[in-house]
Parts: C-alpha cells; sequence; structure tokens
C-alpha cells in the first residue's frame, strides 16, 4: 500500500477495499476480540442475526393475538400469563422472560411505550421501530396518548380510557387489540393478516376486513 | 426467485425500511443478547447503560430519533464490556486499527481476513 492517487474524477483503485465506517470497524473489534478470549461463539451470533433478520418479526404476536381471538381458553390464559401461553406457541428468548397481555376492548384502550430505553418484547415483535426508540415518542406517549394516538390515526371516544404502560427490563407488554368486526368463522390464518405491530404496540387498532 | 422474494417480504420491515438498517447493527444487537444469556452481564445492567448512553447522548445534543439508536447501542456494549473487565480499550482501539488496515490490504472483491491487517 506504498502509493494512492487522488484524481478529481475519483476511481478506485482495485489492490485495496475501501473500510467501511468507524461504527463497522468498532463492532467488527468487539466481536474478534470476544470470539477470541471464548466468550462469544461466532455461529451463534451469526444464527441470533440471521433469525431477527429474517425470521422474526410481529408476524409471532400476530399468531398469539389471532390464536387469542380464535380460542377462549387460550385468550384466558394469555392474559393470566402470558409468559406461558406465548412459550407454548415456541416463541421465547431475550426480551419475552416477563409477557404481560393487556386487552383492549371497547371501554379500554393499552399503549405501550417504553420510556427509559426501548424495552420491547423482540420474540414476538421482533424489532422495534424507529419511532417507538425515538425521545419524543418516548415522552409524549405518556404525557399526551391521545395526541399521539390520533398521529398515528387513532381517534377515541372520550369515554375510552386509554392506559400506558411503560416497559422496563423486567416486563415487557403485548396489546391484545380489538377482534375486527365481520370476521366469523375466519381461520388463525386469516385473522392474523389483521394484525399488525402497530395495533400490538397500542397505537392502531387491528386492520379492519375492508382494507 | 419464488423463495427469495418471500424471503424479501418476510422481513421486518416497517414504514422507514428494514429495522435494522446495516448489518453492523444486527451484530450488536445480538452480541449483547449473547454475552448477557453467557451471564457477563444481567439485562438490568444492560438496560441501565444503555439509557445512560442515550441521556449522555440527548445532553450532548442528539435529537434521539430513534436513527442513532444503535449507536448508543454500540457504545453501551463497550462500555459495559470494559467495566466488567471483558475487554481493555487499548486492545478495542489496536482491533479496530487492524481491521481498518485489513480492509485497505485487500484487493476489492476478496473476503476480509484480520490477518491481513495484522501483517506488517
Amino acid at each position: 500500500m506504498s502509493e494512492h492517487h487522488h484524481h478529481h474524477d475519483h476511481h478506485h483503485d482495485h489492490d485495496h477495499t475501501d473500510p467501511p465506517s468507524d461504527l463497522e470497524l468498532r463492532v467488527k473489534s468487539l466481536e474478534s476480540l470476544l470470539v477470541e478470549k471464548g466468550l462469544v461463539d461466532p455461529a451463534a451470533i451469526d444464527l441470533l442475526v440471521d433469525a431477527y433478520e429474517t425470521k422474526i418479526g410481529p408476524r409471532n404476536g400476530a399468531k398469539v393475538v389471532a390464536k387469542a381471538w380464535s380460542d377462549p381458553a387460550f385468550k384466558k390464559w394469555l392474559l393470566e400469563d402470558a409468559t406461558a401461553a406465548i412459550a407454548s406457541l415456541g416463541f421465547t428468548g431475550r426480551g419475552g422472560e416477563h409477557m404481560k397481555a393487556v386487552e383492549n376492548t371497547a371501554k379500554v384502550h393499552n399503549v405501550v411505550v417504553c420510556t427509559l430505553c426501548s424495552c420491547y418484547p423482540w420474540p414476538v415483535l421482533g424489532l422495534p421501530p424507529v419511532w417507538y426508540k425515538s425521545a419524543p415518542y418516548r415522552s409524549r406517549a405518556v404525557a399526551d396518548p391521545r395526541g399521539v394516538l390520533k398521529e398515528f390515526g387513532t381517534g377515541l371516544p372520550e369515554d375510552v380510557e386509554v392506559r400506558v404502560w411503560d416497559s422496563t427490563s423486567e416486563v415487557r407488554y403485548l396489546v391484545l387489540p380489538e377482534r375486527p368486526a365481520n370476521t366469523d368463522g375466519w381461520s388463525e390464518e386469516q385473522l392474523a393478516t389483521l394484525v399488525t405491530r402497530n395495533s400490538m404496540i397500542g397505537v392502531e387498532k387491528a386492520r379492519t376486513t375492508d382494507n | 426467485m419464488k423463495a427469495q422474494l418471500d424471503e424479501l417480504l418476510a422481513l421486518p420491515r416497517d414504514e422507514q425500511g428494514p429495522v435494522f438498517r446495516e448489518p453492523w447493527q444486527a451484530h450488536a444487537f445480538a452480541l449483547a443478547v449473547r454475552l448477557s444469556e453467557a451471564g457477563c452481564f444481567t439485562w438490568a445492567e444492560w438496560a441501565a447503560t444503555l439509557s445512560d448512553e442515550i441521556k449522555a447522548a440527548q445532553q450532548r445534543g442528539d435529537p434521539d430519533l430513534g436513527d442513532t439508536y444503535y449507536e448508543h447501542w454500540l457504545a453501551a456494549l463497550e462500555r459495559l464490556c470494559v467495566g466488567k473487565g471483558l475487554l481493555d480499550i487499548a486492545d478495542m482501539l489496536r482491533r479496530k486499527e487492524e481491521w481498518r488496515r485489513a480492509y485497505l490490504n485487500t484487493p476489492h472483491g476478496k473476503p476480509i481476513e484480520l490477518s491481513a491487517g495484522q501483517r506488517r
């Protein structure tokens, strides 16, 4: 690497590779040192990266909600012991150890936030969206939940009580949205298509059958 | 082709794209999860360190709109690894420089090996 010519019409030399961002180099540095010390197994890291990037998403949560809508016994279990009920479907792991499900009804609407950082139930919802991690959402969801809901297009009648649940490293919340009308006889698979990530955070309702 | 398309559609996304914008974010995420599972720190210690990093960034003027979240995550991870005596700052800096040199010493298109940055 003795010489580098920089022309105005910059073209890449083929005898080197441009280093990535400083952030990426820091992660590579951490990971390679931790692997050398035997503190992490590189295969386990790759597995986890792959799982979160491609396999886990809000779809796991949608299956939980659809089952609760279809099966009253499962719904009762979910509301009493969400951790066990969700684990019974095979959705376990970091961030899902202490789950609590909160049910939306005609009179109560639940919203989840994490005011401290961004605790989030990864095993059922995948990774949090950017807005969930933002300071404005974290503070305003508590100070003005109705205003935040309105920005998501969720207007609620005055007589509906809004409950805000602040996640911690100990407890993560999953909102059980109301089952949409006109879905009698729908299979769990069909119902799951109506369950959005935002409806399980509580900033929106589940999809209706006409959209 | 169909399978690839299905895989693409199945990626967790939100209105602003995939939840991990770059692979390094997924790696930083996975490292924290595995280290805590291995007992190197508790999840409560992790949450406290991360929220400290976020608060510090806000005080530095970061509008903290969620796009810098994994930068705070990485800073918290580095701080906890050093604080718990798992890693040494000098080693981390040296290793980062070795990786940077590994890129510079590797012809374009070839896999990047750390050893390429450790040779003089």
